[in-house]
């Protein structure tokens, strides 16, 4: 390339590099990024983006066998360079096979989205140093993020990858449920090819670019769109409320929607939609945004709990009186008698802020009208309720929308709500063009859900031989400008807010208030962590006043599954978490007593603590029916074709649902061909949240598996005791009345195209809750209790996590090594709460400001899986994604406090909050 | 326009006729443009290789603009430095230290730009060319203040000066952020300790960064620390007294007071840490 160029930065000119060994001379600007230049004009996706601006890693290559992020580099710079990404990774260095093996072994894949960026940074890595040690490679990873994994099986992942074990037998028929299988979706995210939300789309897709509110409360008036609409070639139309042809109007919960896809008058909040400009897509990024036609009147905002709560303030949505979205009410017994009654009473004020979900995949699709028809390809936890609501808004019937899940770049909560979905399906539909858009990582912090801010109110009374009498809670959750999640949060906090505890008289009221900040969502656990770290805390402060062990104290109240619960519920068998606590005993007693003889030999600044927390959680949605349809079917070749419609974003339904039907069904696993939850192809699964997934589709897999192997054994005319195997066209039952043998290819095939197939729905038994509260909320419970150990530092205010240990009932382990990535990947997030995690509006929509837990954060993680089936669930199974993140954070802060004598209660525990804690703590009178 | 010159006088001469903004790295440069593209005229110096590596010169070390941070840990360098290999092993993750270079840090001058307190403790200078010549700047002059620098618009930073004499001192870097990698500095210290033939400290050098709009010496602590001997609690010496040239603020990554009181902890460990060595 000449040194020089006569032409503007924006003029393409040739750049001659080689890409995993090819040479390529792509015309492009040579200022544009080079993660660009690979994924749109030489078709590489497996390079990711998570923020262009270094921070998550995802886009890390080789340039010239040196890791690099790609979107931080010019075109222009690697002119005569080699790049390899991590498609080019197993031609280029022998061991990535092996790597890439180690990976899928270890489950160090969640999600995947990190997983190219892993992958290449771990290359270099072994490149020099074949077998690494764990700082070496927590020094070479630490520039990629990770948000599902907790990072702990990567690092054995890399560390391995030396090995090269027996490849895994597929687990004969029967033998699926409780084996570490391979994830059956790893393959395409170790080696770049699994499609996420920005990855796929057709040539002629246009671009779209959504304007936003620069305030938290603003009226705002448009000057001529059509003019700037002529003024600017290359931009196809500029689309607002008027545009919407349906409703213009969703949430989540239908009851409660109220969100516009455009605001009409009046922004809510800061980031809010008012127009989208479509076009194509180099014009649309040269664009100076800030002369679109808008002018913008900033009005009074609301921007905290207390200031929406006073009498006289505006409200937010006209129809909802204080600004109260939703209360939420558990009470039974008499509290207020059973305190004054108690020995032992404690109180205590807890104060949490939003959290961001910093999955690595900012949200992203595409949409493209075929006829009367619209399909939406993006990611999403929810296909179904994003059809329904994409029917709404454009005034068409839901089977005129077609959605199709990509694989997810983690969801955590906030990809069950809507983000690209209404522009992209907008646009496609009124320009009968496809259209795509992918969030900048700005927009994606900016506009989509966060966890509610939570100010908590406990009291809690227990008697003097350390039994629970009473609990009071009152909690009030910042739910921001719109709906989204906020009502479920407070059902759901109420009835959880003892914890998984014998509490005799209790009142939890709760209230999800609006004010004029970023709607606050579903995020793991939909408001039960917050409240644990309220509960935990304010257990062990009992545990101390009555000097009872803190874990014995935990012990004796524990739920036992004979005594009803909060609600009245008796839970009966698979109430375990007096299993969890007693598998940390022994942990725990020498923990305690190694921190006990530190503390006191030690003269420097480092002390040492350990904490302990408990959880219960309920599967499924609270009180409301959830169902899922599982449809699995015998195709003329002889394999099972199953509609799995739980999106998998990376916690593993594609392989757990499959394990358990193919069980159900009693033949190997890898008879099994998997369909997409695709709303055109596999009935409805529900959303993946409420850690649901496992077991309410689980079972209706169960269900599904045991019909269709009921309609076999029918179709070759013989019953159970039976063993079926399937052949190539055919299959056969062998039992005690002989041998059948069904040839398939002359059958007549249903509507699907199936020989035989079958449905299994599953919704599970709930009963409604009264005015108090009382009824039965949950099916099944899921229980567990970590137990984290710390090192404060007391001059710096810093902490160091130095292990976590895990106990969870599961039910029943269908996959144990993705049940851990769940509790690893969980905990790490407790973790960023407890310490690091607090997003403020307007300060910091980006992954350098908001800080999140990096590989050198992360301790070792114990995890011990506790199997004592629910009645309910498939072959026992419970849930275990929301579980694995609420006993962390209350843990770290109990074993801070162990070691320093200091409560924090207002999260995260940051470095100067906790010095500015320790200095206070240092001035107060103690007895 | 987009230039790529290979040599630092076609550099200068583009500059010269040429408002351009500079590229190195790119690991500033790209971050700030949000989501924006690139607009006007670049310079892309990447190429200019006279730019790169690190050279003993008479009285100075020198060290080439283009350096990047893996380059800096790599480098076989006197221990005076060790402060500046332990900045660049914190600076960002592997990827940003195989991009980022030593004249972006600079010229980005951000108050928590970690290359600068390791440096400004060496009194450090830089060097200023453009199609004039070249000119000297200490770095503490150089840098004005936030993201504020002495460069002018026609001048490319070309290299880092450390004068000789201080190369056997032992000297440390201890950065503070609110997690373990990737992360913008709450407070940092640099320290250069020397001592003499009967261990007493003979120069002392400390350098705070992040807690004002740009790195500060102490020098009324230097001066306290000369004569000490040279042992561990040598920190003790640094008081709350010698933080007055800080003026830090409060911002989401921590209050002002705390930085205060942190960067005091550090400067304390940061010397004993050195004295046991010096
Ligand atoms: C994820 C991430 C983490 C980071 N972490 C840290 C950190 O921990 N500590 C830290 O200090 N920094 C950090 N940085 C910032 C950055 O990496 C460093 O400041 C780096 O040294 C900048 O060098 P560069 O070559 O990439 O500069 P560029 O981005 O290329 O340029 C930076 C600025 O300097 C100018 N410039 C560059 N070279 C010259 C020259 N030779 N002459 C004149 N002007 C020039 C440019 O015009 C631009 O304004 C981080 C950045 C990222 C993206
Ligand atoms: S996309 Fe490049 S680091 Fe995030
Ligand atoms: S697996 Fe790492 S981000 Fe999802």
């Amino acid at each position: 390339m000449a040194t020089t160029l006569a032409s503007e930065a924006q003029a393409f000119t040739t750049i001659h590099f080689s890409v995993n060994g090819k040479s390529v001379s792509p015309a492009v600007s040579p200022t544009e990024r080079l993660s660009r230049v690979l994924r749109e004009s030489l078709g590489l996706a497996g390079t990711k983006v998570g923020c262009d601006a270094g921070d998550c890693g995802a886009c890390t290559v080789l340039l010239d066998g040196e890791q690099v992020c790609s979107c931080l580099i010019a075109a222009g710079q690697v002119e005569g360079c080699e790049i390899t990404t991590v498609e080019g990774l197993a031609e280029r260095a022998p061991i990535f096979d092996r790597l890439q093996n180690s990976f899928l072994r270890h489950g160090a894949a969640q999600c995947g989205i990190c997983t190219p960026g892993m992958l290449v940074a771990a290359t270099a890595l072994l490149e020099r140093d074949s077998a690494p040690s764990e700082e070496a490679v927590k020094d070479a990873l630490a520039g990629v993020l990770c948000r599902c994994t907790g990072y702990r099986k990567i690092i054995t992942a890399v560390m391995d990858a030396g090995l090269n074990p027996a490849i895994q037998a597929s687990p004969a028929a029967g033998n699926a449920v409780g084996t570490r299988l391979v994830r059956l979706d790893g393959r395409g995210k170790v080696n770049g090819t699994e499609i996420f939300g920005a990855d796929e789309f057709p040539a002629n897709a246009l671009s779209l670019h959504v304007i936003r509110s620069p305030h938290d409360r603003a009226s705002f008036h448009f000057g001529d769109l059509q003019f700037y609409v002529a003024q600017h070639p290359g931009i196809a139309r500029v689309l607002t409320a008027k545009d919407v042809p349906g409703i213009n109007c969703y949430g989540v919960i239908p009851r409660f929607a109220d969100q516009p896809v455009f605001a009409e008058t009046e922004a809510r909040f800061r980031g809010e939609a008012v127009a989208a400009v479509v076009g194509d897509a180099d014009v649309l990024e040269s664009m100076d945004w800030s002369s679109f036609p808008i002018t913008w009147d900033k009005l009074p905002a609301i921007t905290t709990i207390e200031a929406a709560l006073e009498s006289d303030a505006q409200r937010i949505h006209s129809k909802r009186e204080q600004n109260i979205l939703v209360s939420g009410r558990v009470v039974r017994g008499d509290v207020e008698k059973a305190l004054t009654e108690s020995a032992i009473v404690v109180a205590g004020e807890y104060e949490t802020g939003f959290i961001e979900h910093a999955y690595i995949e900012p949200e992203a699709g595409c949409a493209r009208r075929v006829g009367d028809t619209i399909e939406v390809q993006a990611c999403t936890q929810s296909p179904y309720m994003d059809r329904d609501d994409i029917a709404k808004i454009l005034g068409i019937a839901p089977d005129k929308v077609r959605i199709i899940p990509t694989a997810v770049g983690g969801g955590f909560g906030a990809k069950l709500d809507l983000s690209v979905q209404p522009f992209i399906a907008l646009a496609a539909w009124k320009l009968n063009r496809p259209v795509r858009l992918i969030y900048s990582r700005n927009e994606s912090i900016l506009s989509t859900t966060k966890r509610h801010p939570s100010r908590i109110r406990m009291r809690a009374g227990a008697t003097q031989e350390g039994r629970l009498l009473a609990v009071d809670f009152a909690a009030d959750f910042n739910t921001g400008a719109y709906s989204s999640w906020g009502p479920t949060v407070a059902a759901r906090v109420p009835v959880h807010a003892s914890g998984p505890y014998n509490v005799p008289n209790y009142r939890a009221l709760t209230r999800a208030i609006h004010t004029n900040l970023i709607p606050a969502g579903a995020f793991r656990g939909f408001g039960v962590p917050q409240a644990a770290i309220a509960q935990e805390q304010l257990y062990d402060d009992l545990a101390d006043r009555l000097k009872i062990d803190r874990l014995e104290f935990r012990i004796l109240n524990a739920l036992d599954g004979t005594t009803p619960t909060v609600t009245g519920q008796i839970l009966g068998q698979g109430t375990s978490i007096r299993a969890c606590f007693e598998a940390l005993k022994p942990k725990w007693q020498a923990a305690r007593a190694e921190c006990a003889s530190y503390n006191d030999r030690v003269e420097g600044s480092l002390r040492k603590g350990v904490g302990i927390a408990g959880m219960w959680y309920g599967c499924g949605n609270t009180s409301l029916p959830n169902p899922s349809t599982i449809r699995v079917g015998l195709k003329p070749d002889g394999r099972i074709a199953l509609h799995q419609g739980a999106v998998d974003i990376g916690q593993g339904s594609n392989t757990i649902i499959t394990q358990i039907c193919a069980d159900a069904l009693h033949v190997p696993i890898d008879r099994f061909d998997l369909l997409s939850g695709d709303t055109a192809i596999s009935p409805d699964c529900g959303k993946t949240s409420a850690s649901r997934q496992t077991f309410v589709t689980g079972k209706a897999a169960y269900i599904a598996g045991t019909s269709l192997r009921t309609a076999l054994l029918a179709l070759a005319q013989t019953t159970d005791p039976a063993e079926i195997t399937l052949g190539d066209g055919s299959f056969s039952v062998k039992n005690s009345d002989g041998f059948h043998r069904i040839e398939l290819r002359d059958l007549q095939l249903d509507a699907h195209g199936y020989v035989l197939a079958a449905e299994g729905t599953f919704d599970p038994p709930t009963s409604p809750l009264d005015e108090n509260g009382q009824g039965s909320p949950y099916a099944v419970f899921g229980f567990g209790a970590h137990m984290a150990e710390v090192v404060v530092d007391l001059e710096l205010g810093t902490v160091k996590v130095t292990k976590i240990m895990a106990a969870h009932d599961v039910g029943r382990a269908i996959n144990p090594t993705l049940v851990e990535g769940q509790i690893e990947g969980g905990a790490a997030q407790g973790l960023g709460m407890a310490l690091m995690e607090e997003f403020i509006p307007g300060k910091g929509e980006n992954l350098h400001d908001y800080l999140i837990p990096t590989i050198g954060d992360i301790p070792v993680i114990e995890s011990i899986l506790i199997e004592d089936a629910s009645p309910i669930g498939p072959y026992g199974a419970k849930g275990i994604g929301e579980q694995a993140v609420i006993p962390t954070a209350p843990a770290i802060l109990n074993a801070i406090h162990d070691a320093i004598g200091v409560r924090v209660r207002r999260l995260p525990a940051t470095p100067d909050r906790l010095r500015a804690a320790i200095l206070a703590y240092k001035d107060t009178p103690r007895d | 326009m987009y230039f790529r010159p290979k040599t630092l006088l076609e550099a200068t001469q583009t500059l010269a006729g040429e408002h351009a903004q500079i590229l190195s790295g790119g690991t500033d440069f790209f971050p700030a443009l949000g989501e924006r593209c690139v607009q006007g005229a670049v310079l892309d110096v990447s190429g200019i290789s006279e730019l790169k590596g690190i050279t003993r010169e008479e009285n100075h070390l020198r060290i080439g603009g283009l350096t990047t941070w893996s380059e800096i840990v790599a480098a076989p360098l006197p221990r005076c430095l060790d402060a500046l290999k332990l900045a660049a092993r914190e600076v960002g993750g592997v990827q940003i230290q195989n991009r980022g270079t030593i004249a972006g840090n600079l010229c980005n001058a951000s108050p928590a730009a970690d290359g600068v307190p390791p440096l400004l403790a060496l009194n450090a200078e830089v060097e200023l060319s453009s199609t004039h010549g070249t000119r000297f700047l200490q770095l503490s002059e150089f840098i004005t203040g936030n993201r504020k620098t002495l460069r002018r618009a026609n001048e490319i930073l070309s290299c880092v000066r450390v004068p000789l004499g201080l190369e056997h001192a032992a000297s440390t870097f201890l950065k503070l952020g609110a997690r373990r990698y990737l992360v913008i500095s709450i407070a940092m210290v640099a320290v250069v300790l020397k001592a003499d033939a009967a261990g007493h400290i003979s120069d002392a050098r400390a350098a705070v960064g992040s807690c004002s709009g740009k790195a500060q010496r102490l020098m009324e602590l230097e001066h306290d620390l000369i004569g000490a001997r040279a042992r561990a609690g040598i920190g003790s010496i640094a008081q709350e007294r010698h933080l007055s040239p800080l003026s830090p603020i409060s911002d989401v990554r921590a209050t002002a007071d705390y930085r205060l009181s942190a960067a005091l902890t550090l400067l304390a460990r940061a010397l004993d840490n050195c004295a046991g060595s010096c």
